[in-house]
């Protein structure tokens, strides 16, 4: 149906889609990925140099970045699980009725939310220690423990923010309504306030998870064996040849876009559906 | 602390409020007997509404008294819940839950404030229901529902708690037109049945159908009452003359 009129009436308003840079959607990385992996390959058989086709160095590896990507996986889920329970018990705090309470949530919340993420991660492996001992029993404190509980910090303080924005999102009628028919402020908060925020709190989750799982290669810089550091060591191994740099990163790329964009695009949809129910 | 159901059952005496600087109540005196339905009008920004939510301490006053059933809600012991489970109180915005169905709004508070049995409960919901014209509506949420048909769930959802007395705070003013006239129909079914009930309204024709007596407030204070025959033939103060002159 088409849309003509010079009468002053409402025409069905339909959302622009977003304005894409030089003409790139963000699936567009696909072929530039794949590009970066082909690309040295296809040009190697033109060379006459001994060692083998990047693309079968690359495939004997794989395997192992694998892996590697595995790692930094479950170093996310990890982090992302051990920041929300206490990233949520922090948001809790920040809406308590206990003055000393709200303040020390506020400033735990404010604190790790305004630091870098690499320096609490240094902050975690090198102030705490390799291992901790329990009645004589020690237990050794892996770095990719370390690394899990530095990164779950700015997670935490997200997650805190999370929580307390949904639930100063909601109208005050509603904490109105349970009060005045005598909920506790405990069950208000517990039946009435917090269900009413999960779908409020979801796509910023999600969002957060996305960012902290590519922030998990930060875990190389202080030596955990996830994917990147497994990438330099391959690089290493192979002699450093520089045809191989851009198959190797591209792979690795590759990796967090297949696992990171779709975890985008389902975010945007609930976004959108929410936003029509309210 | 005796009361006899031949005292007030809300008595106000001298109440004063403020919000900040601004003075919304100074110094409002009314008694409410049991059964009573009485009507506080004027002009807005008069003080009704907050004089209403003082009633079930959803605001606190400075100074005065306001007696529900003989217990003071001044008081800094106060037990607000106990209060609360005798005063209910029905919103202009409806605020109905949004994540719970209509039967689910109306027995909630009964099964976890109450602790009554789930199934007494969900009977006595559907009940309520009927009562207030909603049936086969059990099962729809608040979003599906027109403004009307909230308005009276958040009614029943009231009644679920059995209350002594319920305030009412401008609960057509949100509501379309043509859906106004079903939820007057509710309260005056209400009222009909012996309900204490304290209107905040601006339905001029209502109060006068309804109300035992009406309460005219301007600035904060009292400017007049009577009973709704004499107060809308012959309004003796100026101020009242005026806002009647502008409203009917």
């Amino acid at each position: 149906m088409t849309w003509k009129t010079d009468l002053p009436v409402m025409l069905p308003v339909t959302k622009p889609e977003p304005e894409p840079f030089l003409g790139l959607k963000a699936w567009h990385i696909l072929p530039v990925a794949l590009f970066a992996i082909l690309g040295p390959s296809l040009g190697f058989a033109q060379t006459e140099d001994g060692g083998q086709n990047p693309l079968v160095v690359l495939m004997n590896w794989a395997p192992l970045l694998l892996q590697g990507f595995v790692f930094n996986l479950v170093i996310s889920v990890s982090a992302m699980a051990l920041g929300t329970v206490v990233g949520a018990l922090l948001g809790l705090g920040q809406i308590s009725l206990i003055p000393v309470v709200r303040g020390g949530s506020w400033f735990v919340t404010q604190f790790f939310r305004n630091a870098p993420w690499l320096v609490l991660l240094f902050f975690a492996m090198f102030l705490l220690p390799f291992e901790i001992s329990i009645l004589g029993l020690k237990i050794p404190f892996p770095d990719w423990l370390k690394a899990i509980l530095g990164l779950s910090l700015p997670v935490m303080a997200n997650v805190s923010e999370i929580v307390r924005g949904a639930v100063r999102s909601l109208p005050s009628g509603q904490w109105e309504a349970a009060e005045s028919l005598a909920y506790t402020r405990m069950q208000t908060l517990w039946l009435i306030i917090l269900p009413q925020c999960v779908k409020r709190m979801l796509p910023p989750w999600m969002n957060l998870y996305s960012i902290l799982t590519m922030a998990t290669v930060l875990a190389s810089i202080v030596g955990v064996s996830e994917v990147m550091t497994l990438t330099g060591q391959a690089l290493a191994s192979e002699g450093g040849r520089p045809e191989l740099l851009a198959p190797f990163y591209g792979f690795v790329l590759l990796l967090f876009f297949i696992y990171c964009y779709p975890i985008a695009r389902f975010t945007v949809r609930l976004e959108k559906k929410f936003a029509v129910i309210g | 602390m005796s009361w006899n159901t031949s005292d007030p059952m809300v008595s106000l005496k001298d109440v004063h409020k403020s919000f900040g600087d601004l003075k919304v109540l100074n110094g409002v005196s009314l008694d409410v007997m049991k059964g009573d339905v009485i009507c506080i009008i004027g002009p807005s920004g008069s003080g009704k509404s907050t004089l209403i939510r003082c009633i079930n301490a959803l605001n606190d006053i400075q100074q005065g008294s306001i007696l529900v059933e003989g217990q003071e809600v001044n008081d800094p012991k106060l037990n607000k819940l106990e209060l609360r489970k005798k005063v209910g109180m029905v919103f202009q915005q409806y605020n109905l839950f949004p994540h719970k169905t209509a039967l689910q709004n109306v027995m909630m508070a009964p099964v976890r404030v109450l602790k009554q049995d789930k199934d007494a409960a969900e009977k006595s919901a559907r009940a309520l229901i009927k009562k207030v014209r909603l049936e086969g509506k059990e099962d729809a949420y608040p979003g599906e529902l027109s403004g009307g048909q909230q308005q009276r769930v958040a009614i029943a959802r009231s009644l679920a708690m059995q209350p002594d007395v319920i305030l009412f705070d401008e609960v057509t003013a949100a509501l379309d037109p043509e859906t106004v006239g079903e939820v007057l129909q509710t309260i005056k079914d209400l009222a009909e049945d012996g309900m204490t009930c304290i209107l905040v309204t601006h339905e001029m024709a209502f109060a006068r159908e309804v109300a035992d007596h009406i309460y005219f407030t301007d600035r904060g204070v009292i400017v007049e009452h009577g009973p709704p025959d004499t107060f809308f033939k012959n309004a003796q103060d100026p101020r009242t003359k005026e806002f009647l002159s502008q409203i009917l």
